[in-house]
């Protein structure tokens, strides 16, 4: 088991043609992904990297039978391509695109209700399920197949996460980004819920940084649902008030959003914070320890 | 981005909003001419700058003749204006707005912005006016009323009703607070605004709602599709060295510490700041090249960190995924070499093509500090100058 990617996963690409789209797609080929199908409207009826491109959605689905969608469109036409999927109704969405406007993700959000289509990021690294699926821009060989659910909301903080389970011998079930926007798909709950109905998930990193309260409500929620030991590395708490730290949505504003106050939480909740970031893998390893 | 108050207003004019009739300019003379416009004697002078608490800072005074009008002017042009959110050093008022008086009755607080937990759009208002909106929400959070706004509709007509009964507004007032409130809303949603403030908003003893102050800011994401926003944006109210890394797609913040950083991922950058203070230092920057660096970036970012006199030392840590090490590594040397850069250099590099990435690193005679991992090399930069 594993959550939302496994080796039986039907992939197509939106925006396959693309730099960023082809250079990924090969990528995840290569580890053997099972990417069934291309989307870039206009080129339907070529074939590209061995598979076939269509012109919308609906028919890459038809033909094909996808169940994922992954986006490399464009920010000023992502919204567009992810609402295309959700109406092709594709159960699982991951959107890569980076520089979305706030607006339009409102928009999206708003269109996803009522439907059936659970959506990753949009400005995220993907999810990975080692040795099954790679969905994303990750890089692949520094996962290895094993035990720890690894959930985030920032790209490289999440490979560091990954680099030191893998070096202690732990490995991960399934590393999902949720991506650094303030409107998204899937947050920290709905992934934690299915990490602790995953029978293959041992223990979960969670990583969150500044901005918004998503850490916070994740902590309370944990504290009352969550018997798997939880770790978690909030970044950002060096960083100034009103200053957005590169995501969108790192940005401490109106006294909320801040590290220390999400620590404090966390903690208050039952989550083990690893100090300093090179030290999550090491303080995840020392619970599983004294657990046994 | 943000903008001024009278840039502000004069959006929130075009689409309805009621703001107070005004006049702008940089020169005392023109200013005093062209205030002649506005009737009332009342006048009020406003610095333009980008930050906010203005008034408590000497920027903003009330004027009650043309002298004292002239006198204001003379004072808060070109003052150095210091308030809590410019730091020590002030901004330099090069701007002022001549704005004419009103008979306040009733100041309230309106503001729009996201709301992160259920991904819409809020307005916002408060009796309590005029005060800091976080303080409101910190100690008496029932003063604040809230309506989401569903995107399909954009704000109704009922719920900016229910706001301004909220307000305990009575009357013909109730109408004017909705036309308010319903402008106010489309022009958030038609330029992609990331926030607006009115603070106050002002019920005038002759029954109108004016716009008292505006603060308005946009969604740096969707500028591409706002040329007319993009005009307002004053250059002389960033870092310039901001300014120079947004040219080359390279997300930095200036800090006040002395050690330089240099990361990829915002996440991680964000951890390399909070590792290199836990450990006693003090990081002079927040640096993000990105996901796809170059080697003529990594060049670019090494020069905006350098240009910071009160960097003594730089640690550059990479954890190249889709950027490969040996890319990276021949940026550092480039820059190093082009530079001349004095300074220790620490380097971590892990990831895609890390051996390839030392190698080069190591046999490029430069004197570069290698780390192992991330608290190895945080530890050698803060020690190294010491």
């Amino acid at each position: 088991m594993s959550i939302l990617v496994n080796k039986n996963s039907r992939v197509i690409t939106q925006g396959i043609t693309g730099e960023a789209g082809k250079f990924h797609t090969e990528q995840a080929m290569l580890y053997g992904t099972n990417i069934v199908a291309g989307v870039t409207p206009g080129k339907g009826g070529e074939i590209f990297l061995d598979i076939p491109i269509f012109n919308t959605v609906r028919e890459a689905k038809r033909e094909s039978d996808a169940n994922v969608s992954v986006i490399y469109v464009p920010p000023a036409f992502a919204a567009d391509a992810i609402m295309e999927a959700v109406d092709a109704e594709i159960p699982l969405i991951v959107c890569i695109t980076e520089g979305i406007p706030v607006n339009d993700m409102i928009k999206v959000k708003r269109y996803m209700e009522g439907r059936g289509t659970l959506l990753i990021g949009p400005n995220c690294p993907g999810i990975i399920t080692p040795n099954e699926a790679k969905i994303g821009i990750m890089p692949a060989y520094i996962h290895k197949k094993g035990s720890i659910g690894i959930i985030s909301r920032s790209g490289t903080l999440t490979y560091e996460a990954v680099h030191q389970t893998t070096a202690l011998g732990l490995g991960q079930s399934t590393v999902i980004g949720i991506g650094g926007d303030p409107v998204k798909g899937l947050d920290f709950i709905d992934v934690l819920k299915m990490f602790q109905e995953d029978s293959e998930t041992e223990a979960v990193i969670m990583i969150g940084e500044i901005g918004g309260s998503a850490e916070e409500e994740a902590a309370e929620w944990i504290a009352s649902n969550m018997t798997k030991p939880v770790v978690s590395f909030i970044a950002g708490q060096s960083a100034p008030k009103g200053k957005r730290m590169g995501h969108a949505g790192a940005i401490i504003s109106g006294g909320t959003g801040g590290a220390a106050e999400k620590i404090e939480k966390l903690k208050e909740c039952g989550v083990y914070v690893a100090d300093l970031p090179s030290e999550i893998g090491k303080t995840l390893a020392n619970i599983l320890q004294n657990r046994k | 981005m943000k903008i001024h108050e009278y840039q502000a207003k004069e959006i929130l004019k075009r689409y309805g909003v009621s703001v107070p009739k005004g006049v702008i300019g940089d020169n005392i003379n023109d200013l005093l001419e062209k205030s002649e416009i506005i009737e009332n004697p009342i006048k009020v002078v406003k610095a333009q700058i980008h930050a906010g608490g203005r008034g408590k800072g000497g920027g903003v005074k009330v004027a009650k003749n043309r002298d004292e009008l002239k006198q204001y002017c003379e004072n808060i042009l070109g003052m150095q204006l210091v308030t809590h959110q410019t730091g020590l050093e002030g901004k330099k008022v090069n701007l002022l707005l001549v704005e004419e008086g009103c008979n306040i009755e009733k100041e309230f607080y309106l503001g729009m912005v996201l709301d992160r937990a259920i991904g819409r759009l809020v307005m916002m208002v408060s009796t309590e006016g005029g005060m800091e909106i976080e303080k409101v929400a910190e100690e008496s959070p029932e003063l604040i009323f809230k309506e989401s706004i569903d995107p399909l509709t954009g704000l109704l007509p009922f719920q900016a009703r229910e706001l301004a009964f909220k307000l305990g507004l009575k009357g013909k007032i109730i109408s004017k607070a909705v036309t308010f409130m319903l402008a106010l809303s489309k022009s958030f949603i038609d330029t992609d605004a990331s926030l607006i403030e009115i603070n106050p908003l002002v019920l005038t003893k002759e029954g109108d709602l004016i716009a008292l102050d505006a603060k308005m800011s946009f969604d740096d994401n969707a500028l591409y599709r706002h040329p007319e926003i993009i005009q307002y944006r004053d250059l002389t109210e960033e870092d310039s060295k901001e300014i120079e890394a947004k040219k080359y797609d390279l997300s930095y913040i200036a800090l006040d510490g002395d050690i330089g950083c240099m990361v990829n991922g915002a996440g991680l950058a964000m951890a390399t700041m909070d590792i290199i203070k836990q450990l006693g230092g003090e990081p002079a920057n927040f640096l993000d090249v990105g996901g796809s660096a170059t080697k003529e970036k990594v060049t670019e970012a090494f020069k905006i960190i350098v240009s910071d006199p009160k960097v003594k030392g730089i640690f550059v840590n990479i954890f190249g995924g889709i950027m490969k090490c040996d890319i990276i590594a021949e940026g550092i040397i480039a820059a190093t070499s082009e530079l001349g850069i004095t300074v220790p250099l620490v380097v971590r590099l892990e990831g895609t093509n890390v051996e390839k990435g030392k190698a080069l690193l190591n046999s490029s005679g430069l004197s570069i500090i290698s780390a192992d991992d991330m608290k190895d090399g945080a530890f050698k930069i803060v020690s190294a100058i010491k």
